[in-house]
């Protein structure tokens, strides 16, 4: 080993350096910024969380395994996931190695940030020793890892199909200078390690390189240029980085760690939401998952781009996205980063401005509750007891009464006493003014319904319709009142043998998980374990997390009727792949929605076990 | 004079003198207002027209008759619940108009 420099210095240094200012500077600005806009009881809670043993090593984990082994990725595309976590780890265990390089061998240069990144440059080693031989190997070994990490990015940009995307991001300018100058980075540092190979030594890569060549080149002058287009790149790089993309590496760092502080969006523009925009890395996962995406003009209507937008600030364009969603959430489902698309549009909803507040103190909860509580129970018990259940149909069901009707009917046949919330129609839940953006007259609604609820002295609350559930469950205060969506709980009369349900063999159903019980709460497997009782079920296309929006979602605030139709009709075309004979779901409202276009029978899961028990 | 009752006040309306900015600015926004055909499928199906007689096809028949204060009662009481944009044999997104509606500030303007 021997220094080829006294003052281990040359000017072309000087580009990266100033990129690494930049960057740096930048990054710690960002980051502080971000950190005071969150309130006062989050940035407390985040600093706890930083020295709670727990969630520090989750943190770590979760960094690693995220930002640079790309773990979510690999589960869901292994060719997307190789070629993230080969540029990403790969790049990481070059600079790792560097900086052990630099300890191992010129401990007193460990001071010069440009040393490790350029080594071979300023340190000609010898392979003849194990450390040097292994370290470039290994070197070499992870400068392949990311060349093929590399080509395979270069092929997804120009045929995303080839590596399983349909459709890919549309980068900004701003995005494709960074993307074409980390394309360089790596076959420059190639190219330049391998003309200063004979000098500085080299392994399996940059050896071979240096002699073929040095065959046709016949002398070392190309180095030092190749050195300085190196530096250039990596300058190139750095300085874009804040205004690009790329922007999710130094945020995604600390999206991970506020995250599992359990820090939530509370402004539509600072902190968290802001972390949330800048950690979006635009690889356009959400713009295939996205239900809006059969109409190709919805395709710029996806979360990434309502991310660039955010960035951008272009008002026009983040009202036009934000209230064209339908919140199925399925953009956060699949969504590497965990960038929660739905949250951050309602967010956005909620700064608009009204010149008209609901008002809904006409409604006159006292009367209503007293009303409840005077209506007889049906069943064996006349007065509420442990168990008496209090079915809330809400506004969807009304519209669906077969779902209304079957449900109470498997009420008595379970023998269970229990009473209607609203049987000539009640106060809505809440939740539609909630994806609305108008919470705090949600809130209104909220207070009033409970208010009914506790008159009824019953302690299970039903529900038919998951737009409810979810918000029941959420966002009302009912302690000691079991919330449940009427598939888990008949799901449970049946295992517990209240309800007897006939097999009805050779009929084949499909379950369609809805946004709001799927994604929304978590509700997956009971469904199904109540319809296999009954029938043979089949899976669609698309299942659990991954099924799509019937297209009839409240959420979406400005899609029209015909808009939605080919929603729907892509999203029956997924259900009906393993052509079962009926289509049953959970929700009122994708009964309706199905039902319009279905070319088959659409039932929801009360009908299915009514028709058979 | 008092007689001990009296007659209910004129409903008549003067169409030249009804303010219809807001109507026009609401289908100048949400273009399908205008294609309501008055069935009362909305008004069947609405949730709060129990307690505050809301009806989408009342509003859009009182902002074209100048009735503000009603208008303005029914909107308030609106929950957003969507029953009525899915009966409407239109297709007319309801939600939407009602919240465009609630944009507008009696000049018909977009308040910000």
């Amino acid at each position: 080993m021997r220094e080829r420099f006294a003052n281990g210095f040359d000017p072309f240094v000087i580009p990266f350096l100033i990129g690494m200012a930049f960057v740096l500077g930048y990054c710690i600005v960002a980051m502080i910024r971000v950190y005071f806009q969150l309130p006062k009881p989050d940035r407390k809670r985040f600093l706890v969380s930083l020295v709670t043993p727990r969630t520090a090593w989750k943190n770590i984990k979760d960094i690693f395994l995220n930002c640079l082994i790309h773990v979510k990725l690999w589960k869901r595309n292994k060719v997307l996931g190789y070629m993230h976590s080969s540029i990403a780890f790969g790049w990481f265990m070059i600079i790792v190695l560097g900086h052990l390089e630099v300890m191992l061998f010129v401990p007193e240069r460990i001071h010069l940030f440009y040393y490790p990144i350029f080594f071979n440059y300023f340190v000609a080693e010898t392979e003849q020793t194990l450390p040097g031989s292994l370290l470039m190997f290994l070197m070499d070994f992870f400068l392949l890892i990311i060349l093929s990490g590399i080509v395979l990015a270069i092929i997804k940009r120009f045929a995303s199909r080839i590596v399983g995307m349909r459709r890919t991001t549309r980068l900004s300018l701003m995005d494709r200078v960074g993307l074409y100058s980390l394309w360089a980075i790596f076959p420059l540092r190639l190219l330049a390690e391998s003309f200063t190979a004979h000098i500085s030594g080299g392994s399996f890569l940059t050896i071979p390189a240096n002699w073929i060549f040095r065959q046709f080149l016949g002398n070392d002058l190309h180095a030092l240029p190749t050195w300085w287009a190196y530096s250039i790149a990596l300058c190139v790089f750095m300085c874009v980085l804040p205004f690009t993309r790329y922007m999710h590496i130094p945020a995604e760092m600390l999206l991970i760690p506020m995250r599992n502080a359990g820090i939530k969006i509370r402004h539509p523009r600072k902190g968290f939401a802001l972390l949330e925009v800048y950690s979006c890395p635009a690889c356009g996962v959400c713009i295939d998952a996205c239900p809006m995406g059969v109409r190709k003009a919805n395709c710029k209507d996806a979360t990434v781009y309502l991310n660039r937008q955010l960035r951008r600030g272009n008002e026009r364009r983040i009202a036009e996205i934000s209230d064209k969603c339908l919140l199925c959430g399925k953009c956060s489902a699949v969504c590497q980063v965990g960038v929660e698309g739905p949250e951050l549009r309602v967010a956005q909803r909620e700064r608009r401005k009204y010149a008209l507040t609901p008002d809904y103190g006409m409604i006159d909860a006292a009367s209503l509750s007293q009303h409840l509580s005077d209506l007889p129970f049906c069943g064996p018990e006349t007065a509420p007891v442990e168990g008496s259940v209090l079915y809330f149909a809400g506004c969807m069901t009304h519209l669906t009464p077969a779902i209304r009707r079957a449900t109470t009917s498997l009420l008595d046949k379970a023998g269970l006493s229990w009473k209607m919330m609203d049987p000539d129609g009640g106060l809505c839940c809440g939740r539609p003014l909630m994806m609305a953006g108008r919470s705090e007259t949600a809130q209104e609604l909220i207070k009033k319904n409970v208010e009914i609820i506790r008159a009824s002295g019953c302690n299970t609350l039903l529900l038919s319709c998951p737009i409810c559930y979810k918000v029941f469950k959420e966002e009302y205060p009912l302690q000691g009142i079991r919330v449940v969506h009427h598939s888990v709980f008949f799901q449970e009369l049946i295992a517990a043998g209240k309800l007897q349900v006939q097999h009805e063999d050779g009929l084949r159903l499909v379950w369609h998980d809805p946004c709001e019980l799927g994604r929304g709460c978590g509700i997956y497997e009971q469904p199904r374990q109540a319809l296999s009782a009954a029938a043979d079920l089949v899976e669609a296309g698309r299942h659990h997390a991954e099924s799509i929006c019937c297209g009839g979602s409240l959420g979406s605030l400005s899609l029209g009727f015909e808009q939605r139709r080919p929603m729907t009709q892509n999203a029956l075309k997924d259900l009906t792949v393993a052509d079962p004979d009926q289509i049953v779901t959970g929700c009122p409202l994708c009964l309706a929605t199905f039902s319009r276009y279905a070319d088959r029978p659409v039932h929801d899961i009360a009908e299915i076990l009514d028709g058979r028990s | 004079m008092d007689f001990g009752y009296q007659i209910n006040p004129s409903s008549a309306v003067n169409l030249d003198q009804v303010d219809r900015r807001r109507y026009d600015a609401l289908v100048r926004l949400s273009p399908d207002a205008a294609t309501c055909m008055g069935c009362g499928s909305c008004s069947a199906t609405c949730t709060s027209s129990a307690w505050s007689g809301m009806s989408v096809r009342k509003v859009l028949l009182g902002l074209q008759r100048g009735r503000d204060a009603e208008v303005n009662r029914m909107l308030s009481a609106c929950m957003l619940c969507g029953k009525c944009t899915m009966v409407c044999p239109r297709g007319i997104n309801t939600r939407q108009l009602i919240l465009t509606l609630c944009r507008l500030d009696k000049n018909g303007e977009v308040v910000r």
